[in-house]
């Protein structure tokens, strides 16, 4: 089960020509998808694109009701690779996944698409991570499309433009047999707007149809001679074709006056941050109707030369706005300009800074200080000239007072106590190299827990340890893969490498129940009952399969000191080959999402139901905050007392504590302190257990009234 | 060729009617910024306006800081460009989810004077690098406030997290309320509450949080109010029988106590009350007696000219050394029945329902033989190998229920033994630091005042159990290790203070072992 349900407005999905749709960019792309007559689609999760495979799990009556397939892909390379489908048979196909790390897996199976050819559109949707709020590395997915010559269609980030360019490039990858990928930005799969629609259309021919009557090519296959042709097509007829198609169809816009002696040129999804810099410079208006002439490459792999110059005629300078490095379009442009012997200045990165995010700050600086050199006039005298208001507030001070909030690990997280555990075998043997991967559990590079030296991908950890295999080797490495990862790659890459190579390694397998990180999907190894798809396999049989000789499996990951004993087995067992601990506990999130309305709902049923929480007795909490040093439980905190005997603030948990009893464990694996107590609260005892109580409460208060009559009571103590 | 002539039409200051609202919300993951930015977007289109909302979700959902942007512009037919982040210097209004993330808005530029109206809630959601100080690690607010006054046009703050809290719904329905209260946009109250309503879950308590913090909102706009109104304490005589009860003979002690405290100089005596309840409570009022014989001995060397700070400093830190904490004293606290009146409070749990509490105690053979005779108890911690047998069977963690019967039972014994905790092994050891550290600060305040004051404030070095207590003696006594290097320097108070707030940052004392060699180097070049 995924953590957010799109069952309500898929809904939306239904909505016939004319009706207006109104939502978030993800729904508009899938209604787009059905709108094209998509015959199947596939995909691996991750931000900014997990909700996209959210939605169409939860359409999958929709897309049954049209004929549609959903294939929820064991990775990106897979759902690539899906998109085979569409090399022989005229039926469209739509893959999606977060770009670059998941073009990253899918650019074998990507380079053998693009070889062939494609029949039926072929759709990439990649959801681009990048800039402010991004879990990965920065690069760019433009580099992809070039090295594979698979065009890239990049829309002005609303609704409208971006349900047209999936339209848009399902023809063009129909009119070039060659897949699209269309980029769409981390906001704007998030933005929420309107668009008109159209009805959704039945695929003309049906993965099942395909079945039925096999074709096959051996000129699309790619394998010699073939693969040499098909490199010659590329450049003979392909691009051509996406050039003439992109051309006469207008997917690039031109908006502004067309006589200035300056004009922008942007990629689509920077359409809007550059309109805002105009606004503010006072050059356009709240519609951006504005004077200065703008180009907007909807699709900017491939260029349209004869287009561009035409842009580029009359004017002084032109400015190139391409977020991220290297600037491959600048580049392109100045030598179009150079080889058409043209004297139009290009300039791009000389006002704009050569890596990171084009912020609104750092649009409106680098549009002015364009706009200042090469069309002053176009300013008003504010802008040229500004008085000052004064530079507002200094902030220096501020700086070192407000403290980083990194994510972290959420309440009640099963993957804390693993870490804890670590960290106490630390304390007892030593510091180890640790090999991090992909996951929630990369939160353990943070505060508290500072683990983890490095990340090299997606189910990679323990692969990225296996260079650390020596027999002189006194210490072991240990590294970590979450379950998402194990399956999409790790089982192979890294159980099957590690088994095959004799590694010495630890390997923790963290199993939370779903591909958590990412936002709840299922897996292989889910517990879930998913009607769609097979789940319940467990990862134990699966690393057994592979050959591990030394296999340990914890079935509560809260059992601290458990977990510290199987580390420190593993790191210290004289048995050689890899030593895999399966550390299972159900992701909090998820377990809390589908526990509580039954609770709630139990309690007031009038059902007898044991709810924990934990608490700090805040007169035996000394405020040392060792607790916290191996927790960071956003529920654990510091709160100050109301008495100025005590210096430091003491513990505290407040009311979000689920109850994982993570804290207890600690407080005991680590001897920490006695302040700790888990309180279960009874909903709707049953008459033994009131008998039991008040049984017990006759015979505890006759202790207490024995002790407290016999000594000082302070009422304020 | 060029076009120098191109005019340019007027499009700076669109009119109020096509003027785009900037709106930004930072929140930490998971105080439901997503659900405000939806109210805040439907109530702009229930008054005729377009609205988009963006977010950046993912990763940022768990915990971290998370920004959500809103865009309104009233519908004149024809779609507004909207960015789909924030700019610096370009927002109207921000709502802040937490004081620091007012803060972290300032600091990235979103928050202006000339237009920013900013709503933050006023409550701290301390960061995990707050958490972990052994001290205080904890940002300062004050800091947020003043910078905010001045930063924002409009600074709206009040704990909107506990008005949430006390009508038992999310803090983003406050947020609306304050919103909606700050009168920013021109929306009625109305509008608000239908999108409340719209929402279909929560709406009774959602509505309730949303009307009090409007309210609460209208009057600070209306007539600005210092949020603190400081809680003056209790005037000193009101409470010192006040609040005490217990047999007639005990009464009487305390009363005789009460009356030594009521002679000290009148700047002591609260925190010497406070220091004698405390000591009273943790043994009996003869130890109350040495409580107070071992003030005299710092009042005797105080005066008025320095505000009696030795003698405050000695009250507070004499009751914390002699309240050490030992199983007796864990073991006590855990038994009384005001900490089940608490504990009942503090989980929330109602009449009628049963309540089960499971402590976790994992005793080592320290604090076992600390519990035995002083003689038995240092026989066996002087043979390493019954040590270690005895750990063995001892030292493992232990869950006991103290709502059953026979868990309160052993820990109402072992609070018991308080009666003969003066024989008992961790009571001499704690004696004998006690009266090495008192001894060492009265000796050196009598040549250097602000020295003997700040060996006393050192006591706040020893906090913790089992290992985290031999970090913090060892801390303590790293620190104190420091005075034979500073010995005649003008400046030793200063050092002692500094080494002590060094020890105070990380778990093991790495700052202060950088500190401390920076005052060995002091040896090479007296001051």
């Amino acid at each position: 089960m995924a953590e957010r349900s799109f069952a309500k407005e898929v809904e939306k999905l239904r909505l016939g020509a004319g009706e207006e749709f109104a939502g978030e960019g993800i729904l508009a792309i899938t209604k787009a998808l059905l709108q094209c007559g998509v015959g199947y689609v596939g995909g691996y999760q991750g931000a900014p694109i997990s909700h996209l495979m959210d939605v169409l799990a939860d359409a999958q009556d929709i897309l049954g009701e049209l004929g549609v397939h959903f294939e929820a892909s064991a990775s990106e390379a897979t759902a690539t690779a899906m998109l085979a489908a569409s090399v022989h048979y005229p039926i469209r196909g739509a893959a999606t996944f977060k770009s670059t790390v998941g073009t990253n897996v899918a650019s074998d199976a990507l380079a053998n698409l693009a070889s062939g050819g494609v029949t039926g559109g072929a759709l990439i949707i990649v959801g681009e991570d990048y800039g402010e709020g991004s879990s990965i590395m920065q690069e760019r997915s433009h580099a992809f499309a070039m090295k594979s010559q698979v065009w890239l269609l990049d829309p002005r980030p609303n609704l409208p433009s971006i349900v047209k360019a999936v339209e848009d490039g399902f023809e063009l990858s129909e009119a070039s047999n060659t897949p699209v990928m269309l980029q769409v930005r981390i906001r704007c799969c998030h933005v929420h707007g309107r668009f008109i629609a159209k009805d959704n259309k039945r695929p003309p021919m049906s993965v099942a149809d395909a079945l039925a009557a096999p074709r096959r090519d051996t000129g699309r296959i790619v394998l010699p001679p073939a693969s040499f042709l098909h490199e010659k097509e590329k450049v003979a007829k392909r691009w051509p074709a996406a050039v003439d198609f992109i051309r006469e169809r207008k997917i690039n816009e031109i908006f502004g006056s067309d006589h200035g002696s300056v004009g922008i040129v942007m990629q689509g999804g920077m359409y809007n941050s550059i309109i805002r810099a105009l606004q503010r410079l006072g050059l356009a208006d709240t519609y951006g109707d504005t004077d200065v002439s703008l180009y907007v490459l909807n699709a900017v792999y491939p260029l349209v030369d004869d287009e561009f110059l035409a842009f580029c005629e009359g004017k002084q300078a032109v400015l190139v706005v391409e977020e991220g490095q290297p600037n491959y379009i600048e580049q392109a442009f100045a030598a179009m300009l150079h080889k058409a012997g043209r004297g139009t200045k290009l300039v791009g990165k000389e006002h704009l800074p050569m890596a990171g995010e084009y912020t609104g700050q750092v649009m409106l600086d680098g549009i002015g200080s364009f706009l200042h050199a090469y069309a002053p006039h176009l300013l008003p005298g504010e802008v040229r000239a500004p008085n000052k208001l004064g530079e507002g507030v200094d902030t220096a001070d501020l700086v070192n007072v407000v403290p980083g909030r990194p994510p972290g690990f959420c309440v009640g997280c099963p993957e804390r106590p693993i870490f804890a555990a670590t960290k106490l075998v630390e304390q007892e043997l030593g510091k180890h190299h640790i090999a991090s991967d992909i996951g929630c559990h990369l939160f353990s590079i943070m505060p508290p827990f500072e683990l983890g030296a490095t990340t090299m991908g997606y189910g990679l950890g323990p692969a990225s340890a296996s260079a650390f295999n020596s027999p002189e080797a006194k210490r072991r490495s240990i590294s970590f893969v979450g379950d998402g990862g194990f399956w999409h790659n790790g089982l192979t890459s890294s159980i099957g490498n590690a088994v095959f190579n004799k590694n010495d390694g630890v390997i923790v397998i963290v199993d939370n129940f779903y591909s958590a990180a990412t936002g709840g999907q299922d897996i292989l190894s889910s517990r879930a009952n998913n009607k769609t798809k097979s789940t319940k396999h467990p990862i134990d049989e699966a690393v057994k399969g592979m050959g591990v000789k030394w296999l340990r499996h914890i079935d509560r990951t809260y059992d601290v000191g458990k977990m510290q004993a199987t580390l420190r087995e593993a790191l210290t067992t004289e048995e050689k080959g890899p030593k895999v601990i399966v550390a299972s506990s159900e992701c909090m999130l998820n377990r809390q999402r589908r526990e509580r309305p039954g609770i709630d709902k139990a309690i007031k049923a009038g059902e007898r139901v044991v709810k924990p929480k934990f608490g700090v007795d805040e007169d035996i909490c000394t405020g040392d905050h060792a607790c916290m040093r191996l927790s960071g439980c956003p529920s654990l905190s510091v709160k100050t007392l109301d008495d100025p005997l005590r210096d430091d603030p003491v513990a505290s948990i407040d009311q979000n504590c689920v109850g994982c009893g993570n804290c207890g464990e600690v407080a005991d694996a680590a001897v920490l302190c006695p302040s700790f107590y888990r309180a279960d609260v009874v909903h709707n005892p049953g008459r033994w257990d009131r008998f039991l109580e008040s049984a017990r409460r006759a015979a505890i208060g006759l202790l207490q009234r024995r002790r407290e009559s016999r000594r000082l009571m302070f009422a304020d103590a | 060729m060029l076009d120098h002539s191109a005019a340019l039409r007027p499009k700076a200051g669109p009119s109020d009617d096509e003027r785009v609202i900037k709106l930004a919300v930072l929140a930490v993951g998971g105080q439901g910024g997503g659900v405000l930015a939806d109210w805040i977007t439907d109530v702009a289109e229930r008054n005729g306006y377009i609205a988009q909302s963006t977010s950046v979700a993912g990763v940022a959902q768990r915990t971290g800081a998370t920004i959500y942007y809103i865009e309104m512009a009233r519908d004149t037919g024809r779609l507004p460009v909207f960015a789909l982040s924030p700019s610096q210097g370009d927002v109207d209004i921000l709502i802040a989810a937490e004081l620091m993330e007012a803060g972290r808005a300032i600091i990235r530029g979103f928050v202006t004077p000339e237009r920013t109206t900013l709503i933050a809630s006023s409550h701290r959601i301390a960061a995990v690098s707050e958490k972990i100080e052994p001290g205080d690690g904890r940002a300062s607010s004050e800091k947020v406030h003043a910078t905010a006054e001045a930063a924002a046009k409009r600074f709206i703050a009040f704990d909107m997290e506990k008005i949430a809290a006390e009508n038992g719904t999310m803090i983003s329905a406050s947020l609306l309320g304050a919103l909606a209260g700050s009168d920013t946009l021109p929306f009625t109250r109305e509008s608000y509450e239908q999108a409340i309503g719209a929402g279909g879950r929560g709406v009774k308590p959602s509505l309730a949080a949303f009307g009090a913090a409007y309210d609460r909102a209208r009057g600070i706009a209306t007539a600005p109010v210092g949020e603190k109104a400081a809680t003056k304490p209790a005037a000193f005589e009101t409470k010192s029988t006040a609040n005490v009860s217990g047999p007639e003979t005990l009464l009487k002690g305390w009363q005789e106590l009460a009356a030594r405290v009521a002679a000290l100089p009148e700047p002591v005596r609260d925190m010497a009350e406070r220091g004698l309840k405390k000591v009273v409570d943790f043994q009996d009022i003869a130890y109350g007696g040495e409580y107070l014989d071992r003030m005299d001995r710092a009042v005797a060397l105080d005066n008025a000219e320095h505000g009696y700070a030795l003698s405050i400093a000695a009250a507070k830190h004499l009751a914390n050394a002699m309240c050490y904490d030992d199983m007796i004293r864990v073991a006590d606290l855990k038994t009384r029945s005001t900490r089940d009146k608490r504990v009942r409070k503090e989980v929330g749990a109602k009449e009628g329902s049963v309540l089960q509490v499971t402590e976790y105690f994992h005793p080592r053979i320290e604090e076992f033989c600390g519990t035995l005779p002083a003689g038995l108890g240092s026989y066996i911690e002087s043979r390493p190998k019954l040590a270690a047998f005895l750990d063995r069977r001892i030292n493992r963690g232990r869950h006991i229920r103290t709502d059953g019967f026979s868990g309160f039972a052993m820990l109402w014994f072992i609070g018991g033994l308080r009666r003969w905790r003066r024989r008992l092994l961790r009571h001499r050891i704690e004696v004998e630091h006690l009266e090495r550290w008192y001894e060492l600060a009265l000796a050196h305040a009598r040549e250097n005042y602000a020295l003997g004051v700040e060996i006393l404030n050192c006591r706040r070095l020893i906090k913790g159990y089992s290992d985290t207590h031999a970090r913090a003696q060892s801390k303590f006594d790293r620190v104190l290790s420091a005075l034979a290097m500073l010995e005649g320097r003008e400046d030793a108070a200063d050092w002692i203070r500094r080494l002590r707030e060094a020890a105070l940052k990380d778990e093991k004392g790495d700052m202060l072992d950088g500190a401390l060699k920076t005052v060995a180097t002091f040896g090479d070049s007296p001051a």
